[in-house]
């Protein structure tokens, strides 16, 4: 628990809803989490190249790819980085197949920020 | 898209009229042409047969009216070639002779006669005073002079009765002299008489003047024309039978059916009213008219309730076929709404989040110092989770939208029957409040997957709660839905405490277009395809009802072989997740 308090947890936000990454990072931020902006799936999983992150926040709805191939691709990358998921109500069975898939768990939007960071402490503390 | 019910009407009512009209002509008129093809028939022969008969009638009579008058002839040869001249005049010997005659033949000979060259009946037997009478202007006489044997026309003569006489010339010394008979012309005439057929037919003879031999029934000389051309037509025929028709002074209709006799000197003529003669068959003919009338009446009168039958049952189908063709539009209608409503809620909740995230943004910030003295700072923090609290109820509001209106997905898959029916408690909720109704669950845990189409169920349920609503709208009441496993199968209970369903009802509630609802509220479908669905699926919808207690509605879902808990499916998804996903 202290080494996380100390060390800001890693985390890559992929969302094609500018707005919604610009004000999440901000308030993640503020709780101590560090965030990786990606606003489509390419580039999450170029960012994913790159460094290497604590937990990642996937939307499941966007332009250029689905959220479920990109999920894939994630796991084949990195197994063991936990996968929290955002879907719009009603594409519930989607995120059941990205549990299927191996996501940690998934989240409806719009979704209180208190809850997210729950998730991703559970997600974090779940892959340690 | 309605049409005017008046053109409507007189669109049926023209049905009515080709169908009834096609089906007289494809049956009366067949009728009738056999029927007449039939009658014509029958006259033809019926005609040959009437002919026939009366033909050879007449025939035999002639034979025998010949045969009686050569007979006669042959008497009085006889008698004069035995006795010769001397014996007969002397009259005692002729009275003897005559005596003898009449006692063989009965009163057929009245008188005999012996008449010399000089015409002077020298000797005479018989009830008239002729003794010496003198025949030598008589035309007769002069006939009877020049031929051996002699039969006269009917004459009245010196006596002044109608008779005629049969006459033989012998020699005597080499002069001629002739021994005559009269004939009873009674005797003569019942010959004729006697014959008579139906109540027209008579016969009687007519010479070759046209003059009557016989005493005829009607009085014929007002048709002397029709006589006289029968006549001629008779000569002309010689030896064979004459049948003539022609109409009388009075119009009506005769057979002559005629021939000629003695010679040809005279012509027996029958004559009978040709309605008399086919009275048989125009007794038939009614009868048959009569039947095939009535036959025709019947066809029309079947003809004409066939066809109100069919058009109405016609028209039935027609405004049945419009009530559903509204239903389909309407359904169209409200699935692009749902859509386009659905479309517009997913698109809301974007914006929606980046809302509530700034407003916890602001949040965020107004914990620094900085704010900490704003004399503002309760004011802000009560606005910002005012936009928090209202952006939570848009969540809300777009969710019910969603999960309503989602896409009807016909694909089966395991569906989790309690999370369902829970999904649709809450969807009702709002109404059920509104009509004051209690809805209560009693789900069984741990039920195991039903294999089916998400969408199709979840229309199935919401039409059973929809209708228990319906049917507590006006008291309130309460909804109890429970879930169980009994054997093979995960049943569902739905029941209220509704007014219930009269037995009569009860029989077709499932029956598509059935409906109690006020037109325009009901479509009559849902339970039908409520009952298709669950059928399909190999299930099985039954209904109990008692009046003012409520109804229950019992849903029987067959659990596949290879359902699982709903509960350690999901632990086996998550241990072995790509199998599954591939599935």
């Amino acid at each position: 628990m202290n080494n996380r308090a100390k060390r800001p947890l890693k985390l890559l936000l992929i969302d094609d809803e500018k707005g919604f990454v610009e004000v999440m990072s901000k308030r993640l931020s503020k709780r101590n989490i560090e965030v990786r902006k990606a606003f489509s799936g390419t580039e999450g999983i170029q960012a994913l190249r790159g460094e290497d992150f604590d937990v990642a926040v996937l939307d499941l709805k966007m332009e250029d790819m689905d959220g479920l191939e990109v999920l894939k691709i994630f796991k084949a990358m990195v197994p063991q980085m936990p996968v929290i998921m955002l879907t719009g109500h009603g594409s519930e069975e989607a995120a059941r197949k990205g549990i299927r898939l191996g996501a940690f768990d998934y989240l409806t939007k719009p979704c209180e920020l208190e809850e997210l960071v729950q998730k991703i402490h559970e997600a974090v503390g779940a892959g340690r | 898209m309605r049409n005017d019910p008046k053109t409507r009407n007189s669109y049926y009512s023209m049905l009515t009229r080709k169908m009834v009209l096609i089906m007289l002509l494809v049956s009366v008129i067949p009728m009738l042409l056999v029927s007449w093809s039939i009658l014509y028939e029958f006259r033809t022969s019926y005609r040959e047969k009437v002919f026939d008969h009366l033909c050879e009638l007449v025939q035999k009579h002639t034979q025998g009216i010949d045969a009686f008058l050569k007979e006669r002839l042959a008497d009085i040869c006889f008698l004069a070639e035995t006795f010769g001249f001397e014996d007969l005049s002397d009259e005692s010997f002729l009275r003897e002779r005559l005596k003898t005659l009449q006692r063989e033949y009965g009163p057929v000979f009245v008188d005999l006669g012996v008449i010399n060259a000089q015409g002077l009946q020298v000797a005479y037997a018989g009830p008239f005073r002729l003794e010496r009478a003198i025949y030598s202007n008589a035309r007769w006489f002069k006939r009877a002079m020049k031929t051996q044997y002699f039969i006269s026309d009917v004459f009245l003569g010196l006596r002044g009765l109608p008779h005629f006489i049969v006459a033989v010339r012998e020699s005597w010394n080499g002069k001629p002299w002739i021994l005559r008979a009269t004939i009873d012309f009674g005797a003569f005439n019942r010959l004729v008489e006697n014959i008579q057929v139906g109540r027209t037919g008579f016969a009687f003879i007519l010479n070759t003047n046209g003059k009557l031999q016989t005493k005829a029934r009607e009085d014929i000389f007002r048709d002397t024309k029709t006589y006289m051309s029968l006549l001629k037509q008779t000569r002309s025929q010689k030896d064979r039978m004459t049948i003539f028709e022609a109409r009388d002074f009075s119009g009506k209709k005769k057979i002559y059916v005629s021939t000629l006799l003695k010679n040809g000197q005279w012509m027996m003529v029958f004559q009978q009213d040709a309605g008399d003669a086919f009275s048989e068959f125009k007794r038939t003919r009614t009868t048959a008219i009569v039947i095939i009338l009535l036959a025709a009446l019947a066809i029309a009168t079947v003809a004409l309730i066939m066809s109100k039958m069919m058009v109405d049952r016609i028209a039935r189908a027609d405004r049945e076929k419009e009530r559903m063709n509204e239903q389909v539009i309407q359904a169209g209608r409200l699935a692009a709404i749902g859509e386009l409503a659905a479309g517009i809620a997913h698109e809301i909740n974007n914006p929606v989040a980046i809302m509530v995230e700034e407003a916890g943004w602001i949040g965020d910030l107004l914990q620094e110092e900085q704010f900490q003295n704003s004399a503002n700072l309760e004011e802000l923090k009560r606005a910002v989770d005012q936009i928090r609290i209202q952006g939570r109820r848009c969540k809300e509001i777009t969710h019910k939208l969603l999960s309503f209106a989602r896409k009807t997905d016909p694909r089966v898959q395991d569906v989790d029957v309690n999370e369902l029916i829970k999904e649709l408690v809450r969807f009702s909720e709002q109404r059920a409040k509104y009509v004051r109704v209690t809805i209560n669950t009693r789900l069984q845990e741990d039920l195991p997957f039903v294999r089916a189409s998400q969408s199709e169920l979840q229309q199935v349920f919401l039409n059973l709660i929809n209708n228990a609503l319906d049917a507590m709208e006006k008291e309130g009441g309460t909804l109890n839905i429970t879930t169980h496993v009994q054997g093979d199968y995960l049943v569902v209970e739905v029941s209220d405490t509704g007014p219930g369903i009269p037995e009569a009802n009860l029989q077709r509630i499932f029956d598509p277009f059935f409906t109690t609802k006020a037109v325009g509220k009901g479509t009559g479908l849902g339970l039908s395809i409520c009952y298709g669905i669950i059928k399909k699926m190999g299930g099985e919808i039954n209904v109990r009802s008692a009046l003012g207690k409520g109804t229950t509605f019992t849903i029987m879902l067959p659990i596949g072989p290879r359902a699982t808990s709903a509960q350690s499916g999901e632990i086996q998804n998550t241990s072995s997740p790509k199998e599954s996903y591939h599935e």
